[in-house]
């Protein structure tokens, strides 16, 4: 059981980090990062649940606090980057280097 | 009464409500850290009063708080009698530096350096005095580093934005050479944590808690390094004098007054004590060392052309003086080193102080701009002459003693090693009177140059500012019995807890004789 | 005999003695501290301070000579300086109630002198707060019980000095001779310092108390070196070669500076030193006697050589006094009887070489402040009382007979003939040089034709002036008879430095050495006549053969200490400097500058593309992944 569990949360966790890798629009490289986030989420349940103890479960829900913390700072940035910049991609906004 | 905490604590409060205070208040910033820091020195003289001298006890005003349980740190504090003089040493210094940089941070002067926050400012001369008060004060191996690098920040931001022109480069130098020292001494405080396997950082219960010779030596040198950085023994002295000479003269006064005696401190505290095998074996490179910055220090000095570098010279050529007196290991040298700590705090303080006075009138710190002073400001030349001797060790003066003391200490360990730096040293009286002298005489003698035909006197400020560390000075000069008598005693906790004895000065003639014939 | 035991003394005048040090003490103090304010009376109140002090040393004097003498040396403990190390104490006995008249008397006498030599000058006050100050260096110097206390001392006569010599600080020479005078003793002051180390190493004392009736017999090495470390530093104080070339420049000073410390007082700080520790360092017949006593002959034929070249009066008496307290030292080489000599010399030559340069300043006042003697003559009628006084003074220099200078200089020419005639016999001959150097300083001075410059109006100096001038004359010329006749000096010092074995010598006065002496001055003078006195001077120097110029340099003494140390000394400072700026600092500068260059090409890797630095992280955390694997499969 434990097995699927994890190899679908480790699918998850592949198409995410791809997404994240290949895809210029920052709405969906930050759903990406969701993906990958909820990936980690499945793998902390399921090793709550072979353990058959609660830490797992209870660092799931600090994840998602974490997430959605990050998803109203992180979508602030971008609405405020488009209405600048008129553009969602990533690689336009480049200017922080060296 | 819990003297130390309460120490440490007032001037952080002092600090928040200086910063504290509504934008354009300067004035009363300046009052109401003037009023701080001379709270604290009463409450130093009045814990210093009750401070016993013959209790037997290696402490006192003894305060442990845990801190961090699961490692054994402790909020502990304690003095002796080495603890308490620079304690006293950071709460005398303090006002009259506060009192000195008035207008420091105002934008006012002949050097025309740009207005500054003044709140900041002596916000940040507080923290300083809180820091450097828990240094000393730590009984707290962990306690004594957390304040060893906290220091460092009040002190960067002082340099690097009320000083000259060169700041930014010379507060950065001072932090990154303070801080590569402080990270060599942070991976020597865990590695004593763990191999003394004591579970406490607790500075009496290390004592002898590290046997392995081998392991001392490491360990010793992790401590040795960030403490000659902090001294500044020769060759890690270059940021010194960068340091000194861009830092406004008030924070030069603590930086060299202060902040550097806690390098000496630290060997003398705890590099001896926590590793005495490890510190005999290092005692000729520590010695030859310091040698070579007495004479190197004061050689350079002579070359400078900048006050405030030359005077930062002076001091390199000074701390090598102390540190060859801590590690000559005997009680005369030590407790010579320890006074001299303290008398170098006054005299160097007030050569910065006198060179603060002289560059806020004439907007220079080069010497060849001045000439014929004395007979312009006959009163500021003459305050420049005294603390000038007192740099030069003239008897009649603090830093005599001290040195006097060093010497003799260290001559008295009969070996060549010792009574060859002891007189290579001592030709250091020469260079001492050359250096100073000859920057007095460019400065103060000679024709009146142009430029400095209307330079005011000092002050009613600027007087009370250098009259009590001339009077300390002096004072100390004539009569040091009363702060040899606090210090002996915990140098000779020193030196039991190293295991060495002075050898009697003569063959045959033991302790008690000494002392009757010396009567 | 040897020396009396030191005995702890409590009570009486004696007790309070320290009162000689802490008044002209106070007197610097309030007229230093009280600036302006004091301008009006500041003088006067140096005067009082300075005779306070001189009336408590005559009654402090005849209290102890009111003791037997077999404890006439009183020690008086005053407070602990560094526990353990050092007490400070006095030591009252017939060697340093001796110092302390003199220094008192006479320096009142300077005191009052210079009440009139400074009334035009707007630093009076100053001038006599740097006085008191230089007399309470100078008793604690003589006084202390213990070499600490004797080197405070030592160094404050030389603070008091460099202040005084640059007290008109704006002249740029009166400041750089300052400084010289107060480095060069510093080099002497450094065997001092050495010396005192090392005594305390061998006896684990520092009183004289301690050293001197010490139980202990150290090695004779030891002893030596001590005695030339003690020399040293007492080369640098008494301006003896090799240190001496700074006393000739400080004549930069005020006049009465020139009488008070460059001539009666803080010069002869050496002489006291190697008397006072001459039983135990300084023996008869040791290898740091006898090099005392070749460091005294050669500055004193030196001083001489340098003084006979002299066309400025006060650097003439600078050579005169080097060449006195050569004399001195020579004499304190050899044992008791040189003792009681060279300290009866110290104290005669203290009266009349303070009457000369007193004199020699009241002809400088007479003459605006000319000290070029080629500019003087012909001035016995305008300046009759400072002719006659200064005239007593030469006579008493020269050893006429009967004057002071003759007993206590033939007494020492005797004794060191008696013990060593090469050494004696240049002593003569050195003379001989007194006698036509001063000849010529008086005939230059006082005779001739007039010579002075267009706007000169010499006049007598006032009252003030004169009246010290009379009596330091009058001390020139009893002093020396009283002392030196049935030995009365020299038994009067006995419990201090020790008698002699077979009692006090009886005074000879037709002894070969004494009469070639005789013979030999006569000729100096003789000499100096008809080369200056008899023929006109001309007013600019001649060029004068090698040898002019030789003594005129200074015997090139300056020349040398340019080349041996200061040259290579710049050139060392300037090599430290630029190894400090680019050897250490640039080592480090260096190091940073590596790292900064690293870092600044690292730095490239920061694109500005977040999907790369994902990348990196994927690849950083699939490493990490991947080791943690390898490690758990091991």
């Amino acid at each position: 059981m434990t097995t699927h569990y994890l190899v679908l949360s480790a699918l998850l966790f592949a198409i995410g980090a791809v997404g994240v890798l290949v895809r210029r629009n920052a709405i969906v490289i930050f759903m990406c990062v969701e993906l990958m986030l909820n990936a980690c989420n499945l793998a902390f349940v399921t090793f709550a649940r072979q353990h058959g103890n609660l830490d797992g479960q209870l660092i799931a829900f600090f994840v998602m606090v974490v997430a959605a913390a990050e998803v109203v700072v992180g979508l602030a940035i971008i609405v405020t980057i488009f209405r600048t910049r008129r553009s969602a991609s990533v690689d336009d906004a480049n200017l922080l280097k060296y | 009464m819990p003297w130390l905490p309460i120490l440490i604590a007032a001037p952080v409060l002092g600090a928040v409500g200086v910063a504290a205070l509504p934008k354009g208040s300067d004035k009363a910033a300046k009052q109401l850290a003037l009023a701080v820091s001379l709270v604290v020195l009463a409450l130093t003289l009045a814990m210093a009063f009750q401070f016993p001298l013959e209790s037997g006890k290696r402490f006192a005003f003894e305060q442990t708080y845990s801190w961090i349980p699961s490692f054994g740190v402790h909020f502990g504090v304690g003095v002796d009698g080495i603890a308490l003089v620079m304690i006293a040493l950071s709460a005398v210094l303090v006002p009259i530096v506060i009192l000195a940089s008035w207008h420091d941070a105002d934008g006012t002067g002949a050097e025309n350096p740009p207005k500054r926050s003044v709140k900041t400012y002596f916000s940040l001369l507080l923290v300083l005095e809180a820091m450097m008060i828990g240094v000393f004060a730590a009984t707290d191996v962990f306690l004594f580093y957390v304040f060893f690098e906290a220091m460092l920040i009040p002190m960067y931001f002082m340099i690097g934005s009320y000083g000259g022109a060169q700041r930014s480069y010379a507060a950065v130098k001072f932090l990154l050479y303070s801080l590569f020292g402080g990270l060599l001494m942070l991976v020597a405080v865990i590695a004593l944590y763990v191999t003394a396997g004591k579970n406490t950082f607790m500075f009496p219960e290390l004592i002898g808690a590290v046997t392995d010779p081998g392991v001392q030596k490491w360990l010793f040198l992790g401590f040795f390094i960030a403490f000659a950085i902090k001294a500044p023994l020769w060759p890690f002295h270059t940021w010194l004098p960068d340091a000194a000479a861009q830092a406004p003269a008030g924070a030069a006064v603590l930086l060299v007054g202060v902040l550097d005696k806690v390098g000496t401190y630290g060997m003398l505290r705890l590099c001896l004590e926590l590793f005495p095998q490890a510190a005999k074996d290092f005692t000729p490179l520590v010695i030859i060392l310091s040698v070579i910055g007495i004479v190197y220090g004061a050689i350079v000095a002579i070359g400078q052309t900048d006050m405030k570098r030359l005077i930062a010279y002076t001091s390199i050529s000074h701390f090598g003086f102390i540190a060859m007196g801590v590690f000559a290991m005997t009680s005369n040298a030590q407790a010579g080193a320890t006074l001299y700590m303290v008398n170098h705090g006054f005299s160097t303080g007030a050569l910065f102080l006198i060179a603060g006075f002289l560059i806020y009138r004439r907007g220079s710190a080069r010497i060849d701009d001045y000439g014929g002073v004395q007979k312009i400001a006959p009163v500021l030349a003459g305050a420049f002459l005294v603390s000038g001797l007192s740099g030069l060790a003239l008897p009649g003066l603090s830093s005599f003693v001290s040195e006097f003391m060093v010497l003799i200490g260290t001559y008295q360990r009969d070996e060549v090693l010792f009574v060859t730096s002891a007189i290579i040293g001592t030709s250091g009286v020469i260079l001492a009177a050359i250096y100073i002298l000859w920057m007095y005489k460019r400065v103060a003698n000679g024709p009146t140059a142009e430029s400095v035909s209307g330079m005011k006197d000092l002050n009613v400020r600027e007087k009370l500012v250098i009259a009590p560390l001339l009077v300390l000075i002096i004072g100390l000069g004539f009569y040091p019995k009363p702060v040899l008598d606090v210090i002996n005693p915990a140098v000779q906790h020193t030196l039991t807890s190293v295991g060495v004895q002075d050898q009697p000065p003569v063959a045959g003639v033991g302790q008690a004789d000494e002392k009757g014939a010396g009567n | 005999m040897e020396p009396a035991k030191i005995v702890e003394h409590a009570g009486g005048v004696i007790g309070a003695s320290w009162l000689m040090i802490a008044l002209p003490l106070l007197g610097a103090a309030i007229l230093l501290l009280g600036g302006r304010r004091t301008d009006r009376w500041g003088h006067l109140l140096g005067v009082a301070m300075s005779l306070a002090s001189f009336v408590v040393a005559v009654v402090t004097f005849f209290e102890l000579i009111g003791l037997p003498g077999g404890e006439r040396r009183r020690a008086v403990g005053l407070f602990e300086f560094i526990p353990g190390l050092v007490d400070m104490g006095l030591l009252i006995d017939p060697l340093s109630i001796s110092f302390a008249l003199l220094i008192t008397g006479v320096g009142s006498l300077i005191h009052i002198y210079s009440i009139g030599y400074m009334s035009h000058d707007p630093g009076r006050r100053r001038f006599f707060s740097y006085l008191n100050l230089f007399v309470a260096a100078m008793l604690l110097l003589v006084l202390s019980h213990n070499y600490v206390g004797l080197y405070i001392g030592w160094e404050g006569v030389g603070l008091a000095s460099y202040l005084l010599i640059g007290f008109w600080q704006y002249k740029p020479s009166a400041a750089t001779a300052a400084q010289k005078a107060f480095i060069v003793n510093r080099v002497g002051d450094f065997g001092l310092a050495i010396g005192i180390f090392t005594i305390w190493t061998t006896f684990g004392s520092v009183t004289f108390q301690g050293v001197f009736e010490s139980t202990l017999k150290p090695e004779q090495g030891v002893l030596t070196a001590i005695g030339l470390l003690l020399l040293l530093g007492a080369c640098g104080k008494s301006a003896q070669v090799p240190l001496q070339s700074w006393l000739l420049d400080a004549m930069e000073g005020p006049t009465p500076v020139s009488a008070l410390i460059h001539a009666a007082t803080m010069v002869t700080a050496g002489v006291y030193l190697v008397v006072r520790s001459g039983a135990v360092f300084f023996p008869e017949g040791s290898t740091a006697a006898l090099f005392a006593a070749i460091v005294g002959t050669v500055t004193l034929l030196a001083g001489a050589i340098i003084g006979m070249a002299k066309d400025d009066i006060k650097k003439g008496l600078a050579g005169s006094t080097m060449s006195q307290i050569g004399y001195m030292m020579l004499g304190a080489a050899f044992g008791p009887v040189g003792y009681a000599f060279a300290i009866g010399h110290l104290i005669t030559h203290g009266f009349f070489k303070a009457n000369l340069f007193l004199g020699a300043g009241s002809v400088m006042h007479a003459m605006n402040d000319e000290v070029n003697m080629r500019r003087y003559g012909a001035l016995r009628k305008a300046l009759p009382v400072t002719f006659y006084t200064f005239l007593i003074g030469y006579l008493a220099i020269i050893g006429f007979p009967l004057l002071s200078g003759y007993f206590t200089k033939d007494g020492i020419i005797e004794t060191v003939i008696h013990h060593n005639e090469v050494l004696g016999w240049l002593a003569v001959l050195g003379a001989g040089l007194t006698g036509f150097y001063m000849s010529r300083m008086v005939f230059m001075t006082f005779f001739g034709e007039k010579r002075w410059a267009d706007d000169a109006h010499p006049h007598e100096s006032p009252a003030v002036m004169t009246i010290p001038l009379v009596l330091l004359s009058i001390g020139s010329i009893f002093l020396g008879g009283y002392l030196v006749l049935g030995g009365r000096f020299m038994t009067f010092l006995g419990p201090a430095v020790g008698m002699p074995e077979g009692g006090v010598p009886a005074f000879h006065p037709f002894t070969v050495p004494g009469l070639a002496t005789l013979a030999l001055v006569a000729v100096g003078a003789a000499i100096a006549w008809l080369r200056y006195g008899r023929v006109p001077v001309p007013v600019t120097a001649p060029r004068g053969s090698f040898l002019t110029t030789f003594a005129r340099r200074d015997l090139y003494g300056d020349a040398l200490n340019e080349s041996l140390f200061m040259r290579p000394g710049q050139w060392l400072t300037r090599i430290a400097v630029f190894f400090d700026n680019r050897g250490v600092d640039g080592l480090v500068n260096g190091l940073a500058a590596g790292i900064g260059g690293t870092s600044g090409r690292l730095r490239r890797v920061q694109t500005g593309f977040a999907r790369s630095y994902a990348l990196s992280i994927l690849f950083g955390a699939a490493v990490v992944a991947g080791a943690l694997l390898l490690v758990g499969n091991l």
